[in-house]
C-alpha cells in the first residue's frame, strides 16, 4: 500500500465532513487508518447525497411495490414500470440545488445531464424532461440572475440533447432567496426485456471507462451538496461541474447501441462521487470485488492525484462491465462515435475494491463498506415552534375584499401563477415529434410512436401547504400530481420524489421531513402509485433560514388511447362548464390569503383521500367515454384562476359566462360559504370540466354514480368575456394580458 | 419517393424526419452516417436539425467538413432535391450551397414556438402545392436563425424569387412584430438559384400530423412527392 503524502489529522477528517464516530467506523472496517484517497472515497460515499444516511429510515416507509414495477426503488439507478405492449418506462427526478445556487447555468445544465445518464444507463431512451424550479421573489436582481442562468442552462443542455422539456413548475417565494431549487426529471422508454443493470457480475469481466476525460472539475460535489450554503460557498465553485451536451449526446447514442448487442453485463453512470461511486456500487450490487488502475483513466489535466481522480465529478462519463471476449464489439461502437473506451480494470471474486495507480495500490477497501455499510442516523424530531402561531387563523378577522376582479388580476399576475411562456419557449418542447400537450397544460403528454399509448407527466408541490402542515402538504403534493395526470385522461402509475429540506440536524427540520414523508406514504398507498425512487436534497438553508419543506412529486401516468386525451382548456363555444367536487371555507394557506392579505397562515386545505379517489375515478371514466371536452384541476388561486386559465387556450382563447354559482355551489355547500372561499379558496379534489350539451345528462349521472358532487355553473362562449358570478366581469384579453406579461416584463 | 436523412453526430431531428418520411409519407427512406463518402441514389436528401458537432464554434461550421458533404454537393449539382431544416439550413449556408449566414436570434435566446409563415414562391419543387401568399403555422426551435446577407445577395434572392417563406402574421402581413429572430427581409426559407435546394429554419416535420397540433408542414412533403413523380 502506498503510504500517503498526507498524514490524516483531525482537521482533515473534519474538513471531509466525517465525524469522529464515522472515522472510527472506517478504521474498524479497514483494521487500520485510511489513507487520504480512502478517506476521500468514504467522505463522498457517506455523504447524505450518496448514502441517505439521515433519511433512509424515513424513505423506507414509502410504498415501493406494485404489479407493474420491474425495478423497485433503490435497486438500480432508476425505477422501471411496465406499460404493456412489451414496453417499459424508466424515470427519476434529481436535484442540482447547490451547484445552481453558485453557478446557475452550469449547475442546471449538468443537472439535466446527470438525470439523463441515470435513464440511458438502464438502456432506456430518454424521451422527455420536466423541471421543478424554485426561486426567491422575482423582484430581486439575484432571482433574475438565477432564473436566467438556470433556464439557459436547462435550455442549452436539453435542447442540444434533442430531448423535449414538456412541463414542470416554477415557484417564486422569499424562502428560496439564496437557496434556489433545481429539480430535474427525465423519463425514458425501453423494451421491457432489455433492462441494463448497474452490476459488475462475472469474475474476470473487463471494466471499461467510456466518454469524456477526467479533470478536477466537480471535485467533491456530493460532499459540497451535503452542507449548508454560506457566504464561503462561492469558494466552492470548483465543486460545480461543467457540462458538454454534445459529448453526452454521443455518449447516449453509443450507450443505447449496447443493449442491442450481447456484449455487456452492466452499465453505470459516473455522477455524484464519480469513479468511486460507479465502481463500488456496481461491485456491491453484484456482491463482487473490483480492481481498477487509474493510470489508464483518460485525463484532461496533468498531475492529478489518485484522490482527485477517484473523486472527480467530471461529466459525461460511464462505466461499462463488458463480457470477456466481447471487448471489440464495445470498442467499435465507441470508436464510431469518436469516444474514449478504455479498459481500466476487471471484476474480481471476493468483496474488495482495489484501486491502483501505475500498478501501485492506492486504495483497498470492501466495496460494500462504501455503499451499504455507511452510518444511518435516526435524527431527533421535534414539532416546530413556529407552527403554533402560523396555524392560527381567525377567519372573522379576514375581511372580504370589495373588488374581486382586482384580486383575480393580482393572482394571475403573481409570477408563481402567471404564464411561464417566457421560460418554456426557451426549451425545445417539441423535438422527437411526440409532444401532444405542450407546457401550460395540467400535465405534459407525449405519444409513443407505433402504439396508441401516451405518457402523461407532471411535477407538483405546494410548499406553503408543507410549511403550515407538512403531513397534509405531502399528501396533497401526491394527490394534486395524480389529479393533474388524471385531468389528461391518463391513469397515474407511479411516483418519483425529490425531498428538498433544510439541515436535518435541526430536530424541527427533521420533523418536517418525517411528516411530509408520512403524508406522501399515505397518499401513494391510497392512490396505488408506488414510489420508484428519487432524490433527497438537504441543507437547503443559509444564514437567513431554511427553505419551506419542498417534497416535490413527479407523477407518471399512462393513457392507453391517445385519441382519448383531454386538454386543459375550453375548446368549443356552447359547451357546458361544470365544477366537480364540493367547496368549503378553506382559506388557510391559500395564495389568495398570501397575496391579498399578506398572510401565510392557517391550516392548509384538508385532503380526504376517499373523496379524491372518487373524483379521479369519475374523471377517468368520463374521459374514456369521451364525454370530457376539457378538464382542469383547481389549485393555487382556486376557482377564479382555474376558470381564467381554462379560457386561455393554447391555440385560441374563448370566453365563459359562469352565472350559476349562487344557485348551485353555494346553495349546496355544507356550511355558509364565504364568497372569497368560493372564488379563491383552495379546497382540494375539485376540477372544472367542459362538456358538449348533448353529454350533459350522462356526465351528471356518471358523477352521481361515483358519489361525486357536480354543479353546472356556466357555459363557454366565443366572445372575449369572462364573467364569474356577480363579482367578476371583464374581457378575457385583459386577464390574459396580465397573466402573460408579468414574467417577460420583469426579465427585460 | 426515395429519401435519405444524413446523420451528423449532434443531429437530433434525424429520427423526426425519418419518421415523417416513413410513417406519414410512406416513402422509402434511409439514414446515412456523416462519415460515409457516398450517398445512395435517391430523389431527396434531408439535412436534419440538431446541433451537429455541438455547434460550439458556429452552427454548421464543422459539419460542412464531414466526408458526406462532398456527396451531398454532388447530389445537388446533379439537380436532385436537397432540403436543410434548421441546423441543416445552417450547414447549407456554411457549405456554400446557399448564400448568406446566420446570426444569433435578436432575443439572444433559444426560441421554440409556432410561427406563421407566408409562402412567397410556389414555382419550385418544395411548395408547388401551396397557393402564392398562403400562410402556414409551423414551429421554429433555434438559437441562431437570424438570417443575414449582403445587399447584393438579398437583391439577387428577391429578384429571382428565391425567398420561399417569410415570417408573417396569420393574415400574411410582415413586420418586426411577426419576425421572431430578426432575420433580414423576414426570411424563413430560401432556394438556391437552380431551385433544387431549400434551406428553412422552421420545422415542417414537426407539423405534419394533426395529433402534434397541426399539419401545415405536410404540404412541403406532398409538394416534393408531386415533383418527384413528374
Amino acid at each position: 500500500m502506498m503510504t500517503d503524502e498526507k498524514k490524516i489529522t483531525p482537521e482533515i477528517i473534519k474538513a471531509h465532513g466525517i465525524t469522529p464516530d464515522e472515522y472510527d467506523r472506517i478504521v474498524k472496517t479497514l483494521s487500520r487508518e485510511p489513507n487520504i484517497t480512502e478517506l476521500g472515497m468514504y467522505s463522498v460515499m457517506w455523504s447524505e447525497h450518496c448514502s441517505y444516511k439521515n433519511t433512509k429510515p424515513v424513505l423506507k416507509t414509502f410504498p415501493t411495490s406494485g404489479p407493474r414495477l420491474l425495478v423497485k426503488a433503490g435497486e438500480e439507478n432508476a425505477g422501471i414500470v411496465d406499460i404493456g405492449d412489451g414496453l417499459a418506462i424508466c424515470f427519476k427526478i434529481e436535484s442540482h440545488n447547490h451547484p445552481s445556487a453558485i453557478e446557475p447555468f452550469q449547475g442546471a445544465a449538468t443537472g439535466v445531464g446527470g438525470i439523463l445518464r441515470d435513464i440511458f444507463t438502464m438502456g432506456a431512451r430518454p424521451v422527455l424532461l420536466l423541471n421543478s424550479l424554485r426561486f426567491g421573489k422575482l423582484e430581486s436582481n439575484v432571482t433574475k440572475h438565477l432564473l436566467k442562468g438556470v433556464v439557459s442552462g436547462i435550455s442549452h443542455y436539453g435542447n442540444c440533447m434533442g430531448i423535449p422539456t414538456v412541463g414542470g413548475e416554477i415557484y417564486f417565494h422569499e424562502c428560496y432567496e439564496g437557496n434556489p431549487l433545481v429539480n430535474v426529471m427525465a423519463l425514458g422508454i425501453m423494451p421491457a426485456g432489455k433492462i441494463v443493470k448497474g452490476k459488475a457480475t462475472g469474475e474476470g469481466n473487463p471494466v471499461y471507462y467510456v466518454g469524456a476525460t477526467t479533470g478536477r472539475d466537480g471535485l467533491g460535489g456530493a460532499a459540497f451538496a451535503s452542507r449548508d450554503l454560506t457566504e464561503k460557498s462561492k469558494e466552492d465553485r470548483p465543486a460545480v461541474q461543467v457540462g458538454d451536451p454534445f459529448m453526452e449526446k454521443l455518449l447516449m447514442e453509443a450507450c443505447l447501441e449496447l443493449p442491442e448487442t450481447d456484449a455487456i453485463v452492466g452499465m453505470q453512470d459516473m455522477g455524484a462521487a464519480g469513479l468511486t461511486c460507479a465502481t463500488s456500487e456496481t461491485a456491491a450490487r453484484a456482491s463482487m470485488g473490483i480492481e481498477i488502475d487509474i493510470a489508464r483513466v483518460p485525463r484532461r489535466e496533468e498531475g492529478m492525484t489518485p484522490y482527485e481522480t477517484m473523486l472527480s465529478e467530471s461529466q459525461e462519463r460511464m462505466l461499462i462491465i463488458v463480457k470477456k471476449g466481447k471487448e471489440k464489439i464495445v470498442e467499435d461502437i465507441f470508436k464510431k462515435w469518436d469516444l474514449h473506451a478504455v479498459q481500466i480494470g476487471e471484476v474480481k471474486s471476493g468483496d474488495r475494491m482495489k484501486v491502483y495507480d501505475h500498478g501501485e495500490l492506492v486504495a483497498d477497501l470492501p466495496a460494500k463498506s462504501l455503499v451499504d455499510e455507511g452510518p444511518i442516523y435516526i435524527r431527533e424530531e421535534k414539532r416546530p415552534i413556529y407552527l403554533e402561531e402560523a396555524q392560527k387563523l381567525d377567519l372573522s378577522k379576514v375581511k372580504e375584499p370589495s373588488d374581486f376582479k382586482a384580486v383575480l388580476k393580482k393572482l394571475l399576475s403573481h409570477p408563481t401563477i402567471a404564464s411561464k411562456r417566457w421560460v418554456w419557449e426557451q426549451y425545445d418542447h417539441m423535438v422527437r415529434t411526440d409532444t401532444v400537450f405542450y407546457p401550460g397544460h395540467d400535465a405534459g403528454l407525449v405519444r409513443i410512436k407505433g402504439t396508441k399509448k401516451g405518457i402523461a407527466v407532471t411535477t407538483d408541490c405546494n410548499s406553503l401547504y408543507c410549511y403550515l402542515d407538512p403531513f397534509e402538504g405531502g399528501k396533497i403534493a401526491v394527490a394534486e400530481a395524480a389529479r393533474n395526470v388524471v385531468c389528461t385522461g391518463a391513469v397515474p402509475l407511479a411516483v418519483t420524489d425529490n425531498l428538498n429540506f433544510g439541515n436535518p440536524m435541526n430536530p424541527e427540520i427533521f420533523w418536517q421531513i418525517r411528516q411530509s414523508a408520512n403524508g406522501i406514504t399515505e397518499a401513494c398507498k391510497a392512490l396505488k402509485t408506488p414510489v420508484t425512487g428519487g432524490n433527497v436534497s438537504l441543507y437547503n438553508q443559509n444564514p437567513s433560514g431554511a427553505i419551506f419543506p419542498t417534497p416535490t412529486i413527479g407523477m407518471v401516468g399512462l393513457l392507453e388511447d391517445i385519441d382519448k386525451r383531454v386538454p386543459s382548456h375550453f375548446q368549443n363555444e356552447g359547451d357546458l362548464i361544470f365544477l366537480v367536487g364540493d367547496t368549503q371555507n378553506e382559506i388557510g394557506g391559500t395564495y389568495y390569503l398570501m397575496i391579498e392579505h399578506g398572510l401565510q397562515k392557517g391550516l392548509p386545505p384538508r385532503l380526504d383521500l376517499e373523496v379524491e379517489i372518487s373524483l379521479q375515478e369519475f374523471v377517468l371514466e368520463a374521459a374514456r367515454e369521451k364525454e370530457l371536452v376539457s378538464c382542469h384541476d383547481l389549485s393555487e388561486g382556486g376557482l377564479g384562476v382555474a376558470l381564467a386559465e381554462s379560457c386561455f387556450g393554447f391555440w385560441k382563447s374563448l370566453g365563459a359566462v359562469v352565472d350559476h354559482l349562487e344557485l348551485t355551489v353555494r346553495k349546496n355547500a355544507k356550511e355558509i360559504l364565504r364568497e372569497d372561499a368560493l372564488y379563491f379558496g383552495e379546497t382540494q379534489s375539485r376540477v372544472i370540466i367542459s362538456v358538449r350539451p348533448s353529454d350533459k345528462e350522462s356526465v351528471i349521472k356518471r358523477a352521481q354514480q361515483h358519489g361525486v358532487p357536480i354543479y353546472q355553473i356556466g357555459k363557454v362562449t366565443s366572445d372575449d368575456k369572462l364573467q364569474i358570478g356577480e363579482r367578476i366581469s371583464g374581457s378575457v384579453s385583459e386577464f390574459k394580458s396580465v397573466y402573460e406579461a408579468v414574467i417577460p416584463a420583469r426579465m427585460k | 419517393m426515395k429519401a435519405t436523412v444524413v446523420v451528423f453526430p449532434g443531429s437530433n431531428c434525424d429520427s423526426d424526419c425519418f419518421n415523417v418520411m416513413k410513417d406519414v409519407m410512406k416513402a422509402d427512406v434511409q439514414y446515412v452516417w456523416h462519415k460515409e463518402a457516398s450517398l445512395p441514389k435517391c430523389d431527396l436528401v434531408i439535412l436534419p436539425g440538431g446541433f451537429s458537432y455541438g455547434d460550439y464554434l458556429r452552427t454548421g461550421a464543422i459539419a460542412r467538413f464531414s466526408p458526406v458533404m462532398k456527396a451531398v454537393k454532388d447530389h445537388a449539382d446533379q439537380g436532385r432535391l436537397l432540403i436543410g431544416i434548421c441546423n441543416g439550413f445552417q450547414i447549407l449556408l456554411e457549405a456554400g450551397l446557399l448564400p448568406g449566414a446566420m446570426l444569433r436570434n435578436k432575443t439572444l435566446s433559444f426560441i421554440c414556438k409556432h410561427v406563421w409563415l407566408r409562402t412567397d414562391d410556389t414555382n419550385n419543387p418544395f411548395t408547388n402545392k401551396f397557393k402564392k401568399g398562403q400562410t402556414i403555422l409551423i414551429p421554429i426551435a433555434h438559437g441562431e436563425g437570424n438570417y443575414t446577407c449582403d445587399d447584393a445577395t438579398l437583391k439577387g434572392l428577391q429578384d429571382q424569387n428565391q425567398i420561399v417563406f417569410r415570417y408573417s402574421s396569420e393574415a400574411g402581413k410582415t413586420g418586426e412584430e411577426f419576425n421572431p429572430n430578426g432575420s433580414r427581409d423576414d426570411i424563413a426559407g430560401i432556394l438556391n438559384q437552380k431551385r433544387n435546394v431549400l434551406g428553412m429554419m422552421p420545422h415542417p416535420e414537426r407539423s405534419s400530423e394533426q395529433v402534434l397540433g397541426g399539419s401545415d408542414g405536410k404540404q412541403i412533403w406532398e409538394s416534393l412527392l408531386v415533383s418527384v413523380k413528374s
